[in-house]
């Protein structure tokens, strides 16, 4: 379970490219800001970008969010050496009005990548004009470069970068999880007996973490290939395990854990053996809804493979095509691998959205889990939907959410059996 | 470079897909990023359209620009032909797409597809959504329709209404209905419901209804010009302009004016004594500069509100608006900053908003009601009933959604009688609100005016929905003439004061 054996690395995976339905990893700040509550997310783009943010948060939230775009405008494109200057008087008048900002993150869009505006020098600068008490990093959310989570995945990485080395051995584990969920997923690890634990990102800009060969990380969210890649090029060890969604996921994710740690099988049982049977009964009620049904999964998050790996192994459903964005063998290999053995589905890698969409017409599953612009379509084709953002936005991880996660995908089977009365 | 938080607007192409997305047998081939399909949710979750956009993104990444992005674009081109058969097509590019200049219109043209295909140019660096539905049905429009025999009866065109418009849907009923009984019938609906064939014969009818200036104002004129076709300048929101659009449509036509008024309840609703405590209340109008400038009329004139200030966020429109403005004797806000909007909201203090989303959630924060009148859209704003803002049903509407969210006439009495009864206390709220506590920020003193424990216990008697502005008029009024200490006098004072 330790490292992904040779066999996902064989897999036969469908590549496709074409137009692809999918956000852009801009879309990551909508819960990144809520996690990092002294940052702001500045966008360097265009009104496409600050439209994008806006449908995509669906409603108005705040008055005043801690994210904004700063929107490049026919001048900004003339001369490069005014865009900077734009810029950083964009930054002072922003961190003037707003004390409470310690972290600022310039946000790299299609526009600001395709007309080359250094990001990474302006943070440069920036920090050295801020510091200490407001730290500039830059990150790319451009469709050009990422999708979707993908942005959180760029974020984390320049986070990675600036960490302070040590020595010590200490577990890390990654990905920007609800405060609810990284309190139940601390007190598991904790119920290990492992001592030095840190979280990546952080709630605060106070809390010190830092990085280097004793540190063990895992995980949270299959989507941080590239935060994978920074880890590893800080010298810290990465636990291969399948992520924690589940009974059996969450269970086999700590074991990972406890094995590199040197903590014994039976600490892990022992700790578990409770909110296991009650993982095991919720997901019983939803599971009846969902045993035997075919699913469909189109890319949307990267979390497509470790979510149908849950759906197949712990409530009985039937993968028939299970498409992700990217696929990172190395990060969500033994997923791949358990889902190839109980479900061989299809899996498919990028996309061409018109030929996706004929194969479901043509598979017709009993549930297509897809994006927000594809489910109103498909549900008026009398196709059952789950919309894919909420499974980021909602509390999925871990054993006290198992319930909950299968009941997301009960509910749309659940309701198409209780509506009578069809739509013409 | 400007920082925005929230947007009014989005990019001019989204502006052109509300009009592909309202037509039909069209597509658009829009060469755009991986990302920019996100604007097919506003269609099909706010909207709860049962299609797709018919829109193809040719989906560039980082590695394509080395290489050959044109390539791409007409290979997506090539394949949305093929699968989707259309009778036209528009191409064009998104903001990033205008960087890498592909020239999709040139690219299109040189496929030599048998369809018309009509490229457009969108600045997205200087432009908004409004001017890119503007300009997209404008070039619809010239590239296809044609001078044509005129019908022997009196028709015209509807013009303006997209998909994504703010109650476009119903206000085409409403509006079909209202000239079917003087004897007009409606040649096309355009963009809205329309195909290339129906755009080809827009010249059959005698005059168009411009119902959006919005996003139908440049077809007008140019068909005004080219196809002889006059257009109306009134947009029927509201009773008195539904009467006026009647008599300017008798006079385009020669027809006698007629309006059926049988089901038409606002004035009389308006009339009625519980209206009473409408009189004079302050409102804050901000949108579209069209619906801003119906809402203002129907505001002063059959609602007897007080006109505390107006503005739009369409640049287009800040002629007509400041001119308004100026008649109404308040100073026009021209913006699209919603910072800019919520300052003068918090400045003015008005007892009413009306607004859109956007000014709905700064109410929200401010505690003050808000009725929405114009787009930027919300899901709330396509509801499952007929709810038009045109005609004489619209004017029925109108006066539902603006009076809903104040507390009623005889329900303020009843408040005051029974303030200190546990169902009417502070918290509970509006009966009709599902009894969820006005969120009014208690304005703290300032640190040169202080309140006497017996006044701050008097201004605790005062209802919840008039305390905050009570005590902002006693402060003001203190400061006015050097009072420091406010007492129990003071506040009645200052109550006789602003009193009406």
């Amino acid at each position: 379970m330790n490292a992904p054996s040779s066999g996902c690395r064989d897999l036969p995976v469908l590549k496709e490219s074409g137009q692809r339905e999918v956000f852009c990893g801009l879309t990551s700040i909508i819960w990144l800001h809520r996690k990092m509550q002294d940052a702001f997310f500045l966008v360097v783009g265009s009104r496409t970008c600050a439209h994008l943010l806006q449908s995509a948060a669906g409603v108005m939230i705040f008055a005043e969010p801690r994210f904004g775009t700063a929107i490049l405008e026919e001048t900004d494109l003339a001369g490069m050496a005014d865009a900077n200057e734009e810029l950083d008087r964009e930054v002072d008048r922003l961190l003037s009005r707003r004390p409470d900002i310690r972290r600022l993150f310039l946000v790299g869009s299609c526009p600001s990548e395709v007309i080359k505006l250094d990001l990474e020098k302006a943070a440069e600068r920036l920090r050295s004009r801020y510091a200490p008490k407001v730290n500039v990093l830059n990150f790319s959310g451009s469709g050009i470069e990422t999708t979707f989570t993908e942005g959180e995945d760029a974020c984390l990485a320049s986070m990675v970068q600036e960490l302070p080395k040590t020595d010590a051995r200490q577990l890390m584990l990654v990905g920007a999880l609800p405060g609810v969920v990284e309190d139940q997923m601390l007190e598991l690890v904790a119920g290990l007996g492992i001592e030095r634990v840190s979280v990546l990102p952080s709630t605060d800009a106070d809390t010190e973490l830092a990085v280097g060969p004793n540190t063990s990380f895992a995980l949270t969210q299959p989507f941080l290939g590239e935060t994978y890649g920074a880890l590893k090029r800080r010298h810290a060890r990465h636990i291969a395990a399948p992520f924690p969604f589940g009974e059996l996921g969450t269970t086999a994710w700590l074991h990972a854990i406890a094995a590199d740690f040197g903590i014994d099988a039976e600490v892990v049982e022992r700790v578990t053996e409770a909110p296991c049977a009650r993982a095991r009964q919720a997901v019983a009620k939803a599971s009846d809804v969902l045993d035997g049904k075919s699913v469909f999964f189109m890319p949307d998050s990267q979390l497509e493979i470790p979510l149908a790996r849950f759906l197949t192994q712990e409530c009985g459903m039937r993968p028939i095509e299970v498409g992700a964005p990217f696929i990172h063998r190395d990060v969500v290999g033994p997923d791949m691998e358990t889902l190839a053995e109980n479900g061989a589905p299809v899996f498919s890698e990028g996309q061409d959205v018109d030929r996706q969409l004929d194969r479901v017409r043509a598979a017709r599953p009993d549930l297509t889990v897809c994006g927000l612009g594809l489910a109103n379509p498909l549900e008026a084709e009398g196709l059952a939907t789950k919309w894919a953002i909420e499974l980021v936005f909602t509390p999925i991880h871990f054993y006290e959410q198992a319930g909950d996660l299968a009941g997301l995908f009960s509910r749309p089977l659940r309701r198409h059996a209780a509506l009578s009365v069809a739509a013409e | 470079m400007k920082l925005t938080v929230w947007t009014y607007e989005g990019p001019p192409h989204v502006g052109a897909m509300r009009v592909v997305t309202g037509m039909k047998d069209m597509h658009y081939v829009l060469h755009a990023p991986q990302g920019d399909t996100y604007a097919d949710l506003l269609f099909t979750m706010i909207e709860r359209r049962n299609h797709r956009p018919p829109v193809t993104y040719t989906t560039f990444q980082a590695r394509d620009l080395g290489e050959d992005t044109a390539h791409l674009f007409k290979s997506a081109c090539k394949e949305a032909y093929d699968r989707f058969q259309p009778a036209a097509m528009v191409v064009g590019a998104s903001c990033t797409a205008e960087l890498i200049r592909d020239d999709p219109g040139g690219l299109a043209e040189a496929m030599d597809l048998s369809i018309p295909v009509i490229p457009l140019e969108l600045p997205s660096y200087q432009r908004k959504e409004n001017f890119g539905a503007d300009e997209t049905f404008f070039q619809i429009v010239r590239a296809l329709a044609k001078p044509m025999d005129k019908d022997a009866r009196p028709s015209c065109n509807l013009i303006g209404p997209t998909a994504l418009g703010f109650r476009h849907r119903d206000d085409i009923t409403e509006l079909t209905g209202l000239l079917e009984d003087m004897g007009v019938t409606v040649n096309v609906t355009a963009p809205m419901g329309a195909s290339p064939a129906d755009i080809q014969t827009l010249g059959r009818a005698h005059f168009n209804v411009l119902m959006y200036p919005e996003t139908g104002e440049s077809a007008c004129r140019w068909m005004e010009r080219e196809l002889n076709l006059p257009f109306t300048k009134t947009v029927p929101i509201g009773v008195g302009a539904t009467r006026d659009f009647i008599a300017e449509v008798a006079e385009l036509t020669g027809l006698k004016p007629h309006l059926d008024e049988a089901r038409l309840r606002q004035p009389w609703y308006s009339a009625s004594v519980d209206s009473t405590y409408l009189t004079g209340k302050r409102v804050f109008i901000f949108g579209d500069g069209t619906h801003v400038a119906a809402a203002a009329r129907i505001a002063r004139d059959e609602i007897g509100f007080e006109v505390a200030g107006i503005g739009c966020f369409n640049r287009e429109q800040a002629r007509p608006i400041r001119a308004l403005a100026k008649e109404y004797g308040v100073e026009a806000l021209i913006s699209d900053d919603y910072l800019e909007v919520e300052a003068k909201i918090e400045a003015l203090q008005p007892e009413l908003i009306l607004g859109t989303q956007m000014e709905r959630h700064i109410g929200k924060r401010l505690g003050i009601p808000c009725a929405v009148i114009s787009a930027p859209v919300h899901v709330q704003d396509f509801p499952a009933r007929y709810s038009p803002q045109m005609g004489v049903e619209g004017a029925n509407v109108i006066f539902d959604t603006w009076v809903h969210p104040l507390v009623m006439g005889l329900e303020e009495h009843l408040l005051h009688m029974f303030r200190e009864d546990f169902e009417f206390n502070d918290a509970a709220g509006p009966s009709h609100h599902h009894g969820s506590a006005h969120a009014t920020p208690e304005v703290v003193a300032s640190a040169d005016v202080i309140w006497l424990d017996p006044a701050e216990r008097e201004l605790r008697k005062v209802p919840f929905f008039v305390r905050g502005k009570a005590r902002r008029n006693t402060e003001a009024f203190a400061a006015e003439r050097g009072i420091g200490e406010i007492s129990v006098e003071t506040l009645y004072e200052a109550k006789a004061h602003y009193a009406r």
